[in-house]
């Protein structure tokens, strides 16, 4: 007779190899992706189409957030503004929050569920219909046709985004202060270069590049592996978008902790 | 000539393939015959390396498809031209690129002006205007859609061709045409194909020989004529549903 024990030993023993059996065909892609990189002639047109679309398409959405975070970080600054503090220090505490924080942060999870599940359900749709198993029939490399292109696009367009979005929310935020507080141009100025660093620019731009690369990967992944018809389909596009905002939120604290410290 | 031998393949519990010897010879034309789930797509995909036997032996113009290496794998598969069941076109891409797509010589591919008239030569091949080479897939009807996919096929001018259930899903006019179309093919263009079908009456006007797959295994292979003398069970009562049931009615 099974014991609970024994059902809860087999319960782990399933997550354990499932887990398993997902980082081989995560590290056989992988492997996959880094032999198409040959094929330059192919992937390299692929990747400027896509990278405008992606980079075109969410433009708006990024614009958006970027504006509205960076209007509510300056609005609540205000709310809990003390007057011992000189007002120039909120210019300090706007731009490192939007660059080190807000900025790659809002932009990955927002891409993760727009690129993220774009990705994993076009590719998921073209296993289910055969289309990628047509392109190897073809004698051509699915990597360099299909995988490469939108793991660099991402890699590339996520940080660019992010420039612009550290960019929107920094003027938003600015114009936001001075809707709740007394805060003269040349205050604001001097606060947000008084303590910027360079390095936190590149810093901003270090993540966004990570997190591009972690949202073109784990969606690719979940897309290229789909089984089972349109519910597969689904299930792959849940799974990328959830993966990829896990791993963003993980490779934050692991970047944080690596580079700021 | 396509060669496999003792293939076998199974698919968790499922055992699909157990030992198959299965032969096509230069120039012919075979119809691989079966009920749904018997396992003969699986069969078709086995030759151009979409999978791999679990064991088992086959060979593709002398060459050992589950031990290529990548690289000469994509070399054999250029010389393999695969008609998937539903098509599988790109539907991001017009009918155009779909079969351009299949020019599989990469100089050839480059060149534009070379890549319409050969794509054009394949539409007309398959009987389809030239203006179809810019509608989308999703424009195109059912047998459209098979013919794009034959197209596609033939377009690195193959030396094998692989039918997957090419009259599937067909009424009896446009299957006709595709079974037509299949077998002036292999007739002008000289090549090798395996035509994977339950359309038995398709199966015996376009093939030279048969083979029937059941359990597991080919139980006969032979020709039209062997297929109909055949007293084995198996066959007569996979023949019996298309050859009987007219005369009755």
């Amino acid at each position: 007779m099974a014991t609970p024990a024994l059902g809860v030993a087999r319960l782990i023993g399933r997550l354990v190899l499932g887990s398993l059996a997902h980082l081989g065909r995560f590290a056989a892609l992988c492997a996959e992706i880094a032999r198409g990189f040959r094929e330059w002639r192919v992937w390299i047109p692929r990747t400027v189409t896509e990278s405008a679309n992606i980079g075109a398409g969410s433009l708006f959405i990024v614009i958006l957030i970027s504006a509205f975070a960076g209007a509510v970080t300056a609005f609540q600054s205000g709310y809990q503004w003390q007057t011992s503090l000189p007002l120039y220090v909120l210019g300090t505490l706007i731009v490192s929050t939007v660059v080190l924080e807000l900025g790659p942060v809002l932009v990955g999870l927002v891409l993760a569920g727009r690129i993220g599940a774009r990705y994993a359900a076009e590719l998921g749709t073209m296993r289910v219909t055969e289309q990628i198993d047509a392109l190897e029939s073809l004698g051509r490399s699915p990597a360099s046709h299909l995988l490469i292109p939108r793991v660099l696009a991402g890699v590339i367009m996520v940080p660019v985004l992010t420039i612009i979005a550290d960019v929107i929310a920094v003027a938003a935020g600015w114009y936001g202060v001075k809707q709740v507080l007394p805060l003269t141009d040349s205050d604001f100025a001097y606060g947000a270069r008084a303590f910027y660093r360079p390095f936190d620019g590149y810093y901003s731009v270090i993540k966004a590049t990570c997190f591009g690369g972690a949202i073109g990967l784990i969606s690719c992944y979940m897309g290229f592996n789909t089984k089972q018809g349109a519910e597969g389909v689904g299930r792959s596009t849940t799974a990328a978008v959830v993966a990829s905002s896990v791993v963003i939120l993980l490779l934050n604290a692991i970047l944080a902790k690596i580079l700021l410290n | 000539m396509i060669e496999l031998r003792g293939v076998k393949k199974r698919f968790g519990e499922q055992v699909v393939l157990d030992g198959v010897d299965f032969t096509v010879d230069d120039g012919e034309t075979v119809a691989l015959l079966g009920q749904s789930g018997t396992g003969k797509s699986v069969l078709l995909k086995h030759i151009n390396g979409l999978i791999h036997p679990d064991e088992g032996i086959i060979m593709v113009d002398g060459l050992n498809v589950a031990t290529l290496k990548r690289a000469a794998l994509a070399e054999l598969r250029m010389r393999i031209g695969y008609v998937f069941q539903n098509g599988a076109l790109f539907d991001s891409l017009d009918v155009f690129e779909n079969v351009r797509l299949g020019v599989s010589d990469e100089t050839k591919y480059k060149d534009l002006s070379f890549c319409q008239a050969r794509v054009l030569e394949c539409l007309r091949l398959v009987n389809l205007a030239p203006e179809v080479a810019r509608k989308f897939p999703a424009q195109l009807s059912g047998g459209m859609r098979k013919r794009v996919g034959i197209a596609r096929a033939i377009a690195g001018e193959p030396t094998y061709v692989l039918y997957d259930e090419p009259t599937s899903g067909l009424d009896p006019v446009n299957s006709d045409i595709i079974d037509s179309l299949v077998k002036r093919l292999s007739d002008e263009l000289s090549v090798t194909s395996v035509m994977v079908t339950h359309d038995v009456r398709g199966a015996f006007r376009v093939a030279d020989r048969l083979a029937l797959l059941s359990g597991g295994k080919i139980v006969l292979q032979g020709t039209p004529e062997e297929f109909h003398e055949s007293e084995l069970e198996s066959v007569r009562s996979f023949l019996k549903r298309d050859f009987e049931t007219p005369e009755a009615a």
